[in-house]
């Protein structure tokens, strides 16, 4: 297993906001194997903690293990991208069965974004409307399309994106990990390049803070990763605060080739 | 309840809350809203407000008005709405929907995130539907969450050195101050006022001759900063 601690630094934030007395996102994120995860329950009481915590949980540890068992050459795109489809299914199947099995967890689901940093790579699967973005250079860009009925009326020209700010029925999913038998992530792969900051959120951030806004606070705090991560939460709570709130922040600190160095630098001198 | 923000060049002069079901807006006295200027016609439009609706007309004014740039004659007013009249700016901000149905089930909530075809058990969560809903609304219709008003504007003048004088107004939510790599503070413009922060370098801001730890600091009129060797004051511009 290739460890990426000395390639990404990582720093996050979650806060339940100004609104709501429970936080039902789950975040976790490991530079050593280049793994963030976000998720964004729903359900009655607490059952949206519980949904989005197996799904972390889940991927978290699942993802360990496929990884630790694998050569670093086995890990091309398409094998994480694989991977990224196949832990995404398994929480689904978990969280249907014990929503099935317990009433109180009956309806329970989570929205989902992980990505996952390899071979100057990062191959992305969500369901959901959590998000990605990338900061390369002082410039913002939505990685992720969100799967809602929002995102579905700007793609069918109904609406204009500047409407959509202030549409009602923001909050509706038409994918979500838990609900359904089977569902399937949405997994692309781009590449990297030093210098990027990605950034995985809850729509707690995006429906408070301007995706303007965003790009300002990272490009202007980016050498203060954790004050960044804290600054959107707080741009969020400052706007009303009308949702839980979570960010992820990685950055890309050098390149990180598969292949071991010295190979490269043989095949470099031919 | 809905209420519109009257700003002159981004200074808000006051909020009028849209209590009945008409306000008027013009330069004649008996207008609700009196706006004093020559480009303001004596009845220039007005607001209807029936539930949670509000409707804007142009009473047939000399120089219009205007929606988000656009000239509208009639309108249904959206959240954070900006009506132009003459040079002044009134935004529109509609009733938050948690002070209103303090009482609603979580299913109904439209800023939580929900599934589009949840099974009809996901509505009505049996029986753990009371404590969340009495949980819920204690924080939601206590502090109907408001929008981030600006605070007063503020800008900074440099006290000594080659650029001795010079003013930086903060126009944005975020201001970076320093050089990169050596030394850098960030002042932050929040609803409840300015606030600095150490973003980079080894060396902490100073303020008023004290230096600051991680935490934001907040900023008094007439504060004194200190970074990498600059000294600066911060000042808030009396409206």
């Amino acid at each position: 297993m290739v460890n990426l601690s000395s390639i990404l630094e990582i720093a996050t934030a979650t806060h339940p906001g100004m609104v709501r007395s429970h936080n039902e996102d789950s975040i976790a994120a490991d530079a050593e194997m280049g793994l963030a995860v976000l998720a964004d329950g729903m359900g009655g009481y607490n059952a949206g903690e519980v949904a989005s915590g197996i799904a972390v949980e889940l991927i978290l540890t699942e993802m360990k293990k496929a990884l630790a068992g694998k050569a670093p050459d086995e890990l091309n795109g398409k094998e994480m991208e694989r991977l990224l489809s196949e832990h995404a299914a398994k929480a689904n199947g978990t969280i249907y069965q014990a929503a099935q099995s317990q009433p109180q967890y009956s309806g329970m689901g989570t929205t989902l974004v992980i990505a996952l940093w390899h071979d100057n790579r990062l191959s992305v699967g969500h369901i959901g409307d959590s998000r990605l973005y990338r900061l390369r250079g002082d410039a913002l860009e939505q990685i992720t399309r969100d799967h809602s009925l929002l995102q579905e009326q700007i793609d069918s020209g109904m609406i204009s994106k500047e409407q959509a700010r202030y549409a009602p029925n923001k909050n509706l999913v038409t994918r979500a990990v838990g609900i359904d038998p089977e569902v399937e992530a949405e997994v692309h792969t781009y590449a990297v390049q030093p210098g990027d900051i990605y950034l995985l959120c809850s729509d707690g951030l995006p429906d408070m803070v301007t995706d303007e806004e965003i790009e300002l606070t990272l490009s202007s705090l980016k050498a203060n990763l954790p004050l960044a991560a804290e600054q959107l939460v707080q741009q969020a709570n400052d706007n009303g605060g009308r949702d839980n709130i979570s960010v992820i922040l990685v950055r890309v600190l050098k390149d990180f080739p598969a292949r071991s160095g010295w190979l490269k630098k043989l095949k470099s001198w031919f | 309840m809905a209420k519109l923000i009257l700003s002159l060049e981004g200074s808000v002069i006051r909020e009028v809350p849209l209590d009945k079901e008409r306000i008027t807006i013009g330069r004649k006295p008996q207008n609700d809203i009196q706006i004093e200027n020559l480009a303001v016609s004596g009845e220039h439009a007005r607001v209807m407000t029936i539930l949670n609706d509000s409707f804007l007309e142009d009473l047939g004014s000399t120089n219009g008005t205007l929606v988000n740039g656009n000239p509208v004659k009639k309108y249904i007013l959206q959240n954070n709405d900006v009506i132009e009249i003459g040079k002044y700016k009134l935004k529109y901000i509609a009733a938050a929907p948690a002070a209103q149905t303090a009482a609603r089930t979580p299913a109904e909530d439209m800023d939580k995130t929900m599934i589009l075809r949840a099974p009809a058990g996901a509505r009505t969560p049996a029986a753990p539907a009371g404590p969340a809903a009495a949980a819920a609304p204690a924080a939601a219709a206590g502090a109907p969450p408001k929008p981030a008003a600006a605070p007063s504007l503020a800008a900074i003048r440099i006290l000594n050195g080659p650029s001795a004088g010079r003013d930086l107004e903060l126009t944005k939510n975020l201001t970076t101050l320093g050089k990169p790599g050596v030394q850098v503070a960030v002042i932050t413009r929040r609803p409840q006022g300015y606030f600095i922060a150490h973003v980079e370098g080894k060396q902490f801001p100073v303020v008023n001759g004290k230096t600051l730890d991680v935490q934001a600091h907040p900023l008094n009129d007439h504060d004194v900063i200190e970074l990498a060797g600059v000294k600066m004051g911060f000042f808030l511009k009396t409206k």
